[in-house]
């Protein structure tokens, strides 16, 4: 079975990889690369948990075939850190109680994040929309959406 | 056996990969391939790709649009002068399904889905497919009703005029999620007005049969009549004529069959 | 927000609390917000196998013959795995407490029971090959007739869905097809109460669709033993399930769990880990299985369907004198937890009211239908669901305001319940009134002044004399009469109540009668438990 060699970006540093024919992003990072952020919730584009940015647009990693990143950036909830310290976003989320299973957090992160990231300053709707390809079954989206306009509000008093 | 990945660099030979071999399937956004791969559909073995940027061009400078079948929804709403699209290309998913999904793709989008299908029917769009014996142009409706067939060609692009106003040209989507849901029934209409008197109506369903439909009895309703309370009343009646929904977890056929006159009532009344 | 209302029973109360009333940060947040917490597929393991397994087409087929010889040559195929295979191919998971008999295989052998049942398993390379093989597998059935509806379930000739309970009802004690609740004597009251309202509710099964799908990764570990990373929410239960199947002792593994992707109670049924396990026994390689989206929706187990009647008798000033149920639970093709879904929902009769007269039936049935579990308060959600409608249109029946019908029905301390227990901290009346003060509802004077603890016990503690079943003629059969209560104003509706003569003999009774002074305890799961 012939492998095709893949090279990215990977929160900042180059990765290289063999993947199968077809293999999806989700399964080149995790069980290739593996980081282990990125979730398989539906692998059907229907819940956002997979949810990672490819040169800084939101894209579901599980319909992404692998090989079409070749050479383009890849940012996942694991780089999204800055060093030691959590990202506003992930504090926010974490004051506001806006994870209950973790499943959904890593992608609800990762939206949140290309909504703030292209809009410091988003309204309520706007974080609604950002986010509604995610699916949250427990904690409600009521404390996601506060805690994304925390991080917003914070970020724009810093 | 894995899957096999054919990357061309132009959309011809492209279709010709896809004309030759019947396992193959062409991917555009990935939101239908890369789903039926990750759900164990083993009818696809190869994976058809093209990297020509014609297939990623807008065209929406003049009265006639024309979109490559790789533009991506995010795009047409990046795009000013798609105004008029901007309402179905929202109505599609979250963020990510629209920085993904294609134009082309949508075509072939089984129900609940293919939204944008539903305006492009309503629009009277033309499909520009390559297949194996060249390129051609086939209007959209007979497009769908051949769509189970048309899995060896590739579609280039998608044309229609631009509506001559934004009162021409109406569309809903019905979805039981808000901001976003898989459609409970999606509706577009096009009514172009000529000396008060409605010319040309279209009006486009989508969750209503198999494929997008045109509700030509509605259209025959308004067709040559102004759009009065009594014409939005017949058309509205005459909604459901020619359909055949089925029961899926979003809404039972007799739901859709229930409900459609009332939404293309509210759609052509300009209720919210 | 969360308010506190620390007015109410504050004499009942240490306020001087440390932690209620405080916020807390839950101890896995950092792990989550970071995306380091890890749930049971974030283990990448050396070698792993996929398994993936065969769904049965059919609601209801005999198996006449399984033909594995072409998946078996597929590339990639490391074990293709049969019910025969499997230890001990037949159980119910509340067997671990003694309760029911083992009625569903880990792979059906000569029979399917419901669309999408589990036939073969195979242990492949990748997930890809293992779909590959799984198309070669040729099944011939034998379609047999299919039942869907509970009631159809019960009638005389209904198709046998699950032979270990030939009636199509989970057996209680060996001997009882539904759980009895017998309190007073609700026909007497119902004959005289100024209003009869009956009707019918029903709820369809609910998926609990947890965004991480059902799932176990399996892998040998040192001295034979296993490790198991798994999705359960009910580690210790599952383990010993695995045990019971795989036939081993449950020492045999170590199963690392507790960071579940969303539960709700659906992932309790331990479906995925006993194959996993068998697949890594089989070929000596890490094995997982995981349920894929449609996999999950459709064939993972949901809340199971219920369908409800409600026959209250009420009294012009407001009373409810008695409340006839009669109720059905569709445990799907096999039992899983629905039979103590009907334990529980029995024991929630008839709801937080105090009504002297109440009888109650009901059912665990077997269908063809996906095989239905536990989930957030079954056996109760939608017998509450019925019970507050019910509530409300009897207010309206006689006009009242709905709260302030449920104060003056409300259980208070001291009150008898149905189950002949006292009522112990009772806090209706008081989350009543609550309710309507931050609804701005109003309530009259004397309702705002309602209190649990007053005006409970003394006659309300009576338990009343209660005929037996065996005391008269009776019918197991659904009472059709229906209520005027949708077509007829209140002022009208005076439906003369009585009984149908019964349309079946009355069910043998082996056990003595029950004593009607009260003596008879209401049935648990945990009574039946043998030491």
């Amino acid at each position: 079975m012939s492998k095709i060699p893949l090279q990215f970006r990977h929160n900042g540093r180059e990765v290289a990889i063999f993947v199968d024919g077809g293999t999806n992003l989700l399964v080149a990072l995790r069980e290739l690369i593996g980081d282990m952020t990125p979730k398989f919730g539906c692998g059907q584009g229907g819940c956002g948990t997979c949810s990672v940015l490819v040169d800084g647009e939101l894209v579901l990693s599980c319909l992404t075939l692998a090989e079409t990143v070749a050479g383009r950036s890849i940012e996942t909830l694991d780089g999204m850190k800055q060093g030691p310290n959590l990202h506003p976003l992930q504090r926010a989320f974490a004051d506001n109680f806006a994870a209950q299973c973790g499943y959904c957090t890593p992608g609800m992160l990762m939206a949140a994040k290309a909504l703030l990231d292209r809009n410091p300053s988003p309204s309520r709707d706007e974080v609604i929309e950002a986010i509604s390809g995610n699916i949250c079954r427990c904690t409600g989206y009521e404390p996601i959406i506060n805690a994304i306009l925390a991080a917003a509000g914070g970020r724009i008093s810093a | 056996m894995a899957v096999t990945v054919k990357t061309f660099p132009s959309a011809s030979e492209a279709a010709g990969a896809l004309s030759s071999d019947r396992s193959a399937r062409y991917l555009g956004g990935g939101t239908l391939v890369m789903r039926a791969l990750n759900e164990g559909d083993i009818s696809i073995s190869t994976v058809v790709r093209a990297l020509d940027q014609a297939l990623t061009r807008i065209d929406a400078s003049g009265p006639r649009i024309t979109l490559g079948a790789g533009v991506t929804f995010a795009r047409v709403l990046a795009e000013r002068d798609l105004a008029f699209l901007h309402a179905p290309a929202r109505s599609i998913g979250g963020p990510a399904v629209r920085n993904m999904g294609t134009i082309g793709g949508n075509l072939f989008a089984p129900t609940p889905y293919g939204d944008f299908t539903v305006a492009l029917l309503a629009l009277d769009a033309t499909v520009a497919v390559q297949g194996g014996f060249g390129a051609r142009d086939i209007p959209i409706e007979e497009f769908l009703q051949a769509r189970d067939r048309q899995a060896g060609t590739l579609v280039l692009s998608v044309s229609c005029t631009r509506p001559a106003s934004s009162e021409a040209f109406r569309y809903r989507k019905i979805a039981r999620i808000k901001p976003k849901g898989g459609s409970v029934i999606t509706l577009a209409a096009h009514l172009p007005i000529s000396g008060g008197r409605i010319a040309s109506a279209r009006i486009a369903l989508g969750s209503m049969a198999p494929t997008q439909i045109r509700a030509r009895a509605a259209e025959r309703a308004l067709e040559g009549r102004s759009l009065d309370a009594a014409t939005v009343a017949a058309a509205a009646s005459a909604a459901s004529e020619g359909t055949s929904p089925s029961d899926n977890a979003l809404g039972s056929a007799w739901y859709r069959r229930e409900i459609v006159g009332v939404h293309l009532r509210r759609l052509l009344s300009g209720q919210e | 927000m969360l308010e506190l209302r620390k007015d109410i029973f504050a004499d009942e109360r240490d306020d001087n609390l440390n932690e209620i009333g405080k916020g807390t940060q839950r101890q896995d947040m950092l792990g989550h917000v970071t995306g380091t917490s890890s749930f049971f597929n974030d283990h990448k393991l050396q070698g792993m196998l996929h398994l993936k397994v065969v769904r049965s087409t059919q609601a209801h087929a005999r198996i006449r013959r399984i033909d594995t010889t072409e998946a078996e040559r597929s590339a990639g195929v490391r074990r293709i795995i049969r019910g025969a295979d499997v230890p001990v191919n037949l159980n119910t998971l509340l067997s671990l407490i003694n309760f029911g008999k083992d009625d569903e295989p880990s792979l059906a052998v000569d029979k399917v029971r419901y669309k999408g049942e589990p036939i073969i398993a195979i242990v492949a390379d990748s997930e890809r090959e293992a779909f590959e093989a799984i198309a070669k597998v040729k099944i011939d059935y034998e379609p047999l007739p299919a039942v869907f509806d509970v009631e159809d379930a019960l009638k005389p000739g209904a198709p046998v869905v699950n032979e270990t309970y030939p009636k199509n009802t989970f057996t209680y004690h060996e001997t009882y097809d539904h759980q009895r609740l017998r309190f007073g004597d609700a026909d007497a009251a119902l004959a005289t109460a100024d209003h009869v309202l009956e009707q019918r509710y029903q709820m369809s099964p609910i998926e609990h669709a947890p965004t991480e799908t059902n799932g176990a990764i399996a892998a040998p570990d040192t001295n034979g033993r296993y490790v198991v990373y798994t999705s359960t929410q009910a580690l210790f239960f599952s383990v010993d399930t695995c045990a019971k199947i795989l036939d081993v002792p449950s020492n045999t593994f170590h199963f690392i769990g507790g960071t579940v992707g969303g539960g709700f109670g659906g992932k309790v049924d331990t479906l995925t880990e006993p194959l996993a396990i068998l697949g890594a026994m089989l070929t000596g390689r890490p094995v997982r299985y995981m349920f894929g989206r449609e996999e999950e929706m459709q064939y993972g187990p949901p809340r199971g369907a219920e369908r409800i009647y409600i026959k209250d008798g009420v009294m012009r000033d407001g009373r409810v004198v008695a409340r006839k149920i009669r109720a059905y639970f569709d445990s799907g093709a096999y039992t899983r937890l629905s039979s103590y879904a009907a334990v529980k929902c029995a024991a929630h009769l008839p709801g937080p009211y105090t009504i002297p007269n109440v009888y109650g039936d009901v059912y665990c049935v077997f269908t063809n239908r996906t095989p239905a579990t536990a989930m957030r308060g079954f056996g109760v959600t939608a017998m509450d669901f019925a019970i507050e409608c019910q509530m409300d249109k009897l207010a309206h029946l006689v006009g009242m305001d709905p709260m302030e019908f449920r104060i003056l029905n409300a259980y208070r301390d001291g009150d008898m319940k149905a189950h002949r227990r006292e009522a112990k901290n009772t806090a209706l009346i008081e989350c009543v009134q609550v309710a309507a003060e931050k609804a701005k509802w109003p309530l009259r004077e004397e309702f705002k002044r309602a209190s649990s603890r007053k005006d409970g016990g003394g006659s309300r503690a009576v338990i009343p004399p209660t005929p037996t079943d065996s005391s008269r003629a009776r019918s197991t059969n659904p009472v059709q009469q229906r209520t005027s209560y949708d077509r007829l104003p209140p002022t009208v509706t005076r439906e003369p109540p009585r009984e149908p003569p019964p349309t079946v003999p009355p069910p043998p009774s082996p056990r003595p009668a029950a004593p009607s002074h009260g003596a008879t305890r209401f049935s648990s799961v945990f009574g039946t438990r043998r030491r």
